[in-house]
């Protein structure tokens, strides 16, 4: 008997794992990515002509399955340009079910950063996350898992926030319950309470405590912040780590009471003007203004200078 | 307020403030009131042309090297206007000139101009 080699093993396993296709309109391309729930796979839509990204579970599971529904269902309804979207939903001859999506190309977050990129390009990259995540919070889904691996920069510059998979949707009127009492809207996999989700040092504490009913918006500020930090590195101007340190903050009720104010403030930042975050005294009010409006300073100071060396040198 | 609005009435005011400082001049204070008339019209002349250019192009570096070109130019047309005493002061009317043109231009292109307005339903 002939004995395999690891390689050949490697082989073996990758193929086996390869999702069988027959019966649907799409042609495999290649594994993109995998996850703790299923792999991602680039396939050509072949009723389209495109190429898009197929989601599939790594083995039959119901729990797994009702939460890969559950994310296709939340990212159906986040249409956003910084989320990816939803092209389709079925299940392989193999009894597995999957979801197509836009195949995102480009690079991880964590991959941008480990390039050099001024300060204002990074936090630019920051608001558009927090953009899609305040529309997200909008439409009353947390996402619960915010990290550098998580989000997409694309070749035009275009950022998508990925995996809902750990998502929670928050209480929400029913549709057409006229100003009734707001009605908790339960999705399939919906994740119960004390399991801890998210990914150590991007968690907020009450997140990490397991207490899926305490954690709301601010969970998600919690979390961009610790992106916010991560993303500008060590030494940023002191305005900018306060920002991420009131987002980070221990208790809830001490945080940005949601992802636009923190994003407003990031905003202000960049403005030159005063971030609430960071209260700051006269000099420092009056050097921040002087550096906001230099070129218009160093104008004036131009001509009051020429005025001056006029009427010394010349008199008139 | 439109950007052409903005120029002109920064244009007007740095022009009268500018033609006030004749009166640092001795000789030039009986003629103040006239310095600071022409003065504010060139201001505003100035104020016309900025904002035009900057109706067209946004951009903060062009718009200043527009404005001090547009403020050099036309205080020399005033330094060379002919005078009674037959003097001309083309550094001390141009230098200033210039650099009030270049301020013009900075307001102007800082200034966003009107917020569209949003359509209904």
């Amino acid at each position: 008997m002939t004995r395999l080699d690891d390689a050949t093993l490697v082989r073996l396993r990758d193929a086996l794992r390869e999702p069988d296709l027959s019966g649907t309109r799409y042609r495999l391309l290649g594994p993109v990515g995998s996850g703790g729930m299923g792999t991602v796979y680039a396939v050509e839509d072949t009723e389209l002509g495109r190429r898009v990204g197929l989601k599939i579970l790594d083995l039959e599971d119901a729990e797994a399955e009702a939460r890969l529904r559950r994310e296709a269902t939340i990212l159906a309804r986040l249409e956003h340009p910084g989320i990816v979207p939803l092209h389709d939903v079925g299940r392989l001859i193999d009894g597995r079910a999957f979801y197509t999506m836009k195949l995102v190309q480009g690079e991880r977050l964590d991959q941008y950063a480990g390039r050099q990129h001024p300060l204002p390009e990074r936090l630019r990259v920051f608001l558009r996350i927090a953009e899609a995540v305040a529309f997200a919070h909008a439409r009353g889904v947390l996402h619960r898992d915010l990290k550098p691996q998580n989000v997409m920069i694309g070749p035009f510059g275009e950022v998508l926030v990925l995996d809902w998979g750990l998502a929670k949707v928050l209480d929400e009127p029913r549709p057409g319950a006229n100003g009734g009492a707001a009605t908790r809207l339960r999705l399939p996999g919906d994740t119960g309470e004390g399991t801890v989700l998210g990914t150590p040092g991007f968690m907020a504490p009450e997140q990490q405590a397991g207490g899926s009913a305490g954690v709301d918006a601010r969970a998600d500020v919690f979390s961009l912040g610790a992106l916010l930090q991560w993303l500008v590195g060590e030494g940023p101007p002191a305005a900018l780590r306060a920002i991420a340190r009131k987002a980070m903050e221990q208790l809830p009720g001490d945080r940005y009471p949601s992802v636009a104010a923190q994003a407003a403030d990031v905003e202000r930042f960049l403005d030159g003007a005063a971030v609430s975050a960071y209260p700051e005294g006269l000099l420092r009010r009056a050097a921040r203004v002087a550096a906001r409006h230099r070129v218009a300073l160093g104008l004036v100071a131009a001509y009051l200078v020429g005025r001056g060396m006029i009427l010394l040198f010349t008199g008139h | 307020m439109s950007r052409v609005a903005v120029a002109l009435l920064v244009g007007g005011t740095l022009g009268i403030l500018d033609g006030m400082t004749a009166w640092f001049t001795p000789e030039a204070r009986p003629q103040i009131v006239g310095i600071v008339i022409g003065s504010m019209i060139k201001g505003l002349i100035a104020g016309v042309l900025i904002g035009w250019f900057a109706k067209k192009v946004n951009s903060l570096p062009a718009g200043i090297a527009f404005g001090l070109g547009i403020g050099l130019l036309l205080a020399f047309a005033v330094a060379a206007m002919p005078q009674p005493s037959g003097k001309h002061y083309y550094f001390e009317i141009m230098l200033p000139g210039a650099i009030v043109g270049a301020i013009v231009g900075y307001a102007t292109q800082k200034h966003r101009g009107p917020v569209p307005a949003k359509a209904g339903i």
